[in-house]
């Protein structure tokens, strides 16, 4: 069923339909809406759930942690600060190997105080053994929710889905809603191999002396690798029964382009409208979406971009010292391959600045203009900065 | 007198404990009491260690290890999975110390207790971050020595009162117990054990290896906390209504603190300070117990 309603309650819709049997979170602008409609099925009865309203993110993940171990679905959702808040159990729950989905809407850190998009804060969580994938729209929020929890389940590594603040979390869009029994159908109910049990007594998390500890992060790391290709048999079975499919990457227009855009989240939307301006005035223009962050589709990022000139990458999030990160992580994917695209890295969009048309069209004349690029983070859309620095 | 202690085991021998602990022994009554339908939640702390690395375990329930200052959550978490499932017969509990409890881990707990999480919490206090090297905690005691108050920078601040801070969140029960009265602690855990909301439970666990005792001191220097009125028991029900289970015998605290290695610079005049402390601490409980006619 069709309905017109907000990102967050695209996630809401999903953790409704995935009979979610624990939530706990704690509220932060602009994931609020979320736990608000969650609190709102929980208190009507249209999901069976115990909601704990904790005192604080790093609680509300805990929480989870709990109950995953004993052998239940859980949801939690948070942004920013609160996200940095959960960083150490972040590691706990993927080194637990728990299924824990949550949605996480990016928002800026602190200071300066800023509640708008931006990436940086899902993105200094990479090394925490989460799986990340980036959704463009309202609908693919959902979606992604719903699979977020099968893959999660099969590969016994926790899911972070990810979306845009505001631009996705208080943005209404027609999203269709799958029937009840359309998602049972995708998604089994929750049977974890291991699980807390009074009647087979086993210790969970104890101390591992280094003659097991890097078995087991070996471990996860091979749990990674089979998420690659797992996801592919989650989103065929998706599409066999709700007829939609995303790829842990979308290429549009690659096969004959020179330079391509490479984007994540709402911004892609924005870069689909440009890529087709541009098409009309007969420049070889592409796009790459990234939708998995982690583990990162290297191998499919090669396929589809080698034999392109140029590919110019869009962050809206930054690494200090370094660049933006998606960047980063595609520089690193194409090096040891001969012949691969220069790398473009534009840093646009921070703090939820408007990334328009226009910048991306700006950014697309710039690529097409240098051979390499002249600095490896381009700043985009700067005001005047003192660049001036105390000598020290 | 006859005892109460069950003659089941679910501790195994092995644990990894110093000798004379008294979080081990601590441990093993309260399982006694508690039972195997339990499941145990343990943040950081010695327990971590005596528990046994993988792939052994010292519990004959079920365990899980967690972050530090989660230990309330975490088992908010597992209950909550338990009630889904329909399963309301398992009790579940936090085992922490009195870092994972008094400091730490205190957020976590006002939470959880805030919002009469059903748990058994336990606060097994041996007064220092023992685990990592006797590190001062908030629950220390005033004029203890430790390796972060270290010579004439003994803590010269007192210990933090957990059990108000408990009761004044109006959970359904708070005791203290001790590991020299075993009799009294059991009781404690069958009532706890029948009680519906968050029962907190504050153990008095002496470490021979942090208080610089002989580790067959263990049990007598618990008693002699409580004989001289240092840690006294007490229940309060409802955060109002106290009892206090055992009238002491007044002894002077000089008799607790001499034989501990952790008090040796204390003078004379220092334990007359310290005897004033103590004394006021009691007459205090003593009005709130009369108040509610608590005294037995």
């Amino acid at each position: 069923m069709k309905r017109v309603l907000e990102g967050s309650q695209a996630v809401a819709e999903a953790v409704r339909l995935a009979k979610v049997q624990v939530v706990s979170a704690y509220p932060i602008t602009p994931q609020t809406h979320i736990v608000e409609y969650i609190s709102e099925y929980c208190a009507t009865g249209k999901m069976e759930a115990k909601f704990l309203r904790v005192e604080s993110e790093h609680s509300a993940m805990a929480v989870l942690i709990g109950a995953a171990t004993a052998g239940v679905r859980t949801f939690t959702s948070t942004s920013s600060q609160g996200l940095a808040l959960m960083h150490e159990l972040l590691h706990w729950a993927a080194g637990a190997r728990l299924p824990v989905v949550m949605a996480e809407v990016n928002r800026a850190l602190a200071p300066a105080w800023n509640v708008w998009t931006d990436q940086t804060d899902s993105l200094s969580q990479r090394d925490t053994g989460w799986i990340q994938l980036y959704c463009e729209d309202s609908q693919e929020v959902l979606d992604t929710t719903l699979q977020a929890f099968r893959i999660a389940e099969s590969v016994n590594l926790p899911v972070m889905v990810v979306l845009d603040a505001f631009y996705l979390s208080h943005t209404y869009e027609s999203v269709d809603i799958p029937d009840q029994e359309e998602v049972d159908q995708f998604l089994p109910s929750f049977h974890p191999k291991f699980q807390m049990d009074a009647k087979n007594p086993c210790a969970f998390n104890q101390l591992a002396p280094p003659g097991v500890y890097m078995e087991m992060r070996y471990n996860m790391h091979s749990a990674m690798e089979q998420t690659l290709n797992y996801f592919g048999k989650v989103e065929d079975e998706f599409n066999r029964v709700l007829g939609r499919r995303y790829g842990a990457v979308e290429a549009v227009q690659c096969e004959d382009a020179e330079i391509i855009f490479i984007t994540s989240g709402t911004v892609t939307s924005t870069c689909r409208y440009v890529i087709e301006k541009l098409r009309k005035q007969e420049e070889k223009v592409g796009l790459l979406k990234i939708k998995m962050f982690r583990p990162f589709p290297v191998d499919a990022i090669r396929r589809l971009i080698s034999s392109v000139k140029k590919a110019a990458v869009i962050d809206r999030n930054f690494s200090f010292g370094a660049s933006g990160i998606f960047a980063q992580e595609v520089r690193a994917s194409l090096c040891n391959i001969p012949q691969h695209p220069v790398v473009f890295g534009y840093v646009v969009g921070l703090g939820g600045r408007d990334i328009t048309p226009e910048v991306l069209e700006d950014i697309y004349w710039h690529t097409k203009k240098n051979e390499i690029p002249e600095q490896e983070n381009q700043w985009i859309g700067l005001r005047e900065v003192d660049h001036e620095i105390e000598s020290c | 007198m006859k005892s109460n202690l069950a003659e089941s085991e679910l501790m195994y021998s092995g644990h990894t404990g110093c000798p004379g602990c008294g979080a081990t022994i601590a441990m093993r009554f309260f399982l006694k009491a508690l039972g195997h339908e339990t499941m145990m939640v343990i943040p950081a702390c010695c327990w971590t260690v005596i528990a046994g690395p993988y792939p052994q375990s010292t519990l004959q329930v079920p365990i899980i290890h967690t972050a530090f200052e989660t230990g309330a959550a975490v088992a908010s978490g597992v209950r909550a999975a338990l009630d889904i499932k329909g399963d309301t017969k398992t009790t579940v509990v936090t085992w922490a110390g009195d870092g994972g409890t008094f400091d730490i881990g205190f957020q976590a707990l006002s939470g959880a207790v805030e919002r009469n999480e059903d748990i058994i919490y336990v606060c097994y206090d041996n007064e220092a971050y023992m685990n990592t090297g006797v590190q001062r905690s908030s629950s220390t005691p005033y004029g203890a020595w430790t390796s972060t108050t270290p010579g004439n920078a003994w803590k010269k601040i007192a210990k933090k009162n957990i059990m108000e801070i408990m009761a004044a969140h109006r959970i359904p029960y708070t005791a203290t117990a001790s590991i020299a009265f075993p009799e009294d602690l059991v009781k404690k855990v069958e009532k706890a054990k029948h009680i519906k909301g968050t029962r907190f439970l504050h153990i008095f666990a002496s470490c021979p290896t942090g208080w610089q005792i002989p580790s067959e001191m263990s049990i007598k220097i618990a008693r002699l906390a409580v004989q001289t009125n240092i840690f006294p028991l007490y229940e309060v029900e409802d955060g109002v209504r106290y009892t206090i289970n055992y009238m002491p015998k007044r002894y002077l605290v000089n008799e607790y603190f001499r034989p501990q290695g952790r008090f040796k610079h204390l003078t004379d005049e220092d334990l007359q300070v310290i005897q004033g402390m103590v004394n006021e601490n009691w007459e205090l409980l003593l009005r709130k117990a009369n108040n509610t006619k608590g005294v037995i």
